[in-house]
């Protein structure tokens, strides 16, 4: 059982998917999302690094919660900044992180995370994973933003996934 | 003109479809008038995070509104996009970076990885 589905999780969540995303759940339809649920995490499988690693829910919660407040404050910000960009240019730049997450799928949490909220672009990851080139979009005091980052994003992902 | 909707179920989604709509013309002024390609890295991304975030909330309440049942599969496509995306914005961030260094740009930090680095075999990646 194990050898036919090596990721159960992730088999759940594209079955799931896949029922979610076609409008009429006949047999075939069923048919074909315990296909693709099967036939996805075998021929992806030399790409997971780890499945099912996540554990506290609450945290998960938590940490979503906010994001997504983070990613409302952000887009006023950058929305602000773009209307009055000609007046008061933003102070942009790049800003080197020093990571202490080293979970892969932590870290492609970490990536996404940055991606999602405006003001931050996902630059350059050191091979080693030691540290993480931003490219900000406005900021004052580069280790202010470095420790605030650090706090709020990447602490509760090494919670979550290395704990 | 009635759709079986209350009014004002209405005038939210549409609140929300207008706000979506105002972000989108401001991630596309941004992305028009910044004079660098980072920043300009910085305003699509009001459009893939909010504003479709709106669009999706305006479906949900108002087809969930007309069909008297809870309508959650707009909320797929904040969800897919915040999966997706990532892979294109970063992919984009680390070609520029690698070619304006090629180009020995002054206006991009030096690569974290050395080359030599780079040239040793990896170990224990996993």
């Amino acid at each position: 059982m194990t050898a036919l589905i090596p990721a159960p999780r992730t088999s759940a969540v594209l079955f799931g998917l896949w029922l979610a995303l076609t409008p009429t759940t006949g047999p075939g339809q069923v048919l074909l999302g315990v296909l693709l649920a099967l036939a996805i995490p075998a021929i992806t499988a030399r790409l997971h690094a780890a499945d099912g690693q996540a554990r506290r829910p609450l945290a998960i919660a938590r940490y979503a919660a906010i994001v997504m407040l983070d990613v409302l404050v952000s887009n006023a910000q950058v929305a602000w900044g773009v209307l009055r960009g000609r007046w008061r240019p933003p102070k942009s730049g790049f800003v080197v992180v020093p990571l202490d997450l080293r979970d892969p799928v932590g870290l492609a949490m970490l990536a996404i995370v940055t991606t999602i909220i405006p003001g931050t672009v996902w630059t350059e990851l050191a091979l080693d994973r030691d540290r993480l080139l931003l490219h900000v979009w406005d900021f004052d005091d580069e280790a202010a933003f470095v420790a605030r980052y650090k706090a709020r994003y990447e602490q509760p992902l090494r919670e979550i996934f290395e704990r | 003109m009635s759709t079986g909707v209350s009014p004002v179920v209405e005038l939210v989604a549409a609140g929300l479809l207008v706000l979506s709509g105002v972000l989108v013309l401001v991630s596309a002024i941004g992305f028009l008038r910044l004079p660098d390609f980072f920043l300009r890295m910085h305003p699509p991304a009001l459009a893939y995070t909010l504003a479709s975030w709106c669009v999706a909330a305006a479906a949900v309440l108002y087809f969930s509104a007309l069909e008297s049942r809870m309508v959650l599969r707009p909320l797929l496509i904040p969800v897919l996009l915040a999966f997706t995306v990532p892979v294109t914005t970063v992919l984009l961030a680390r070609a520029t970076v690698f070619r304006r260094r090629k180009r020995g740009a002054a206006d991009v930090p030096e690569p974290l990885t050395s080359a030599s680095e780079v040239a040793k075999p990896e170990q224990a990646e996993r």
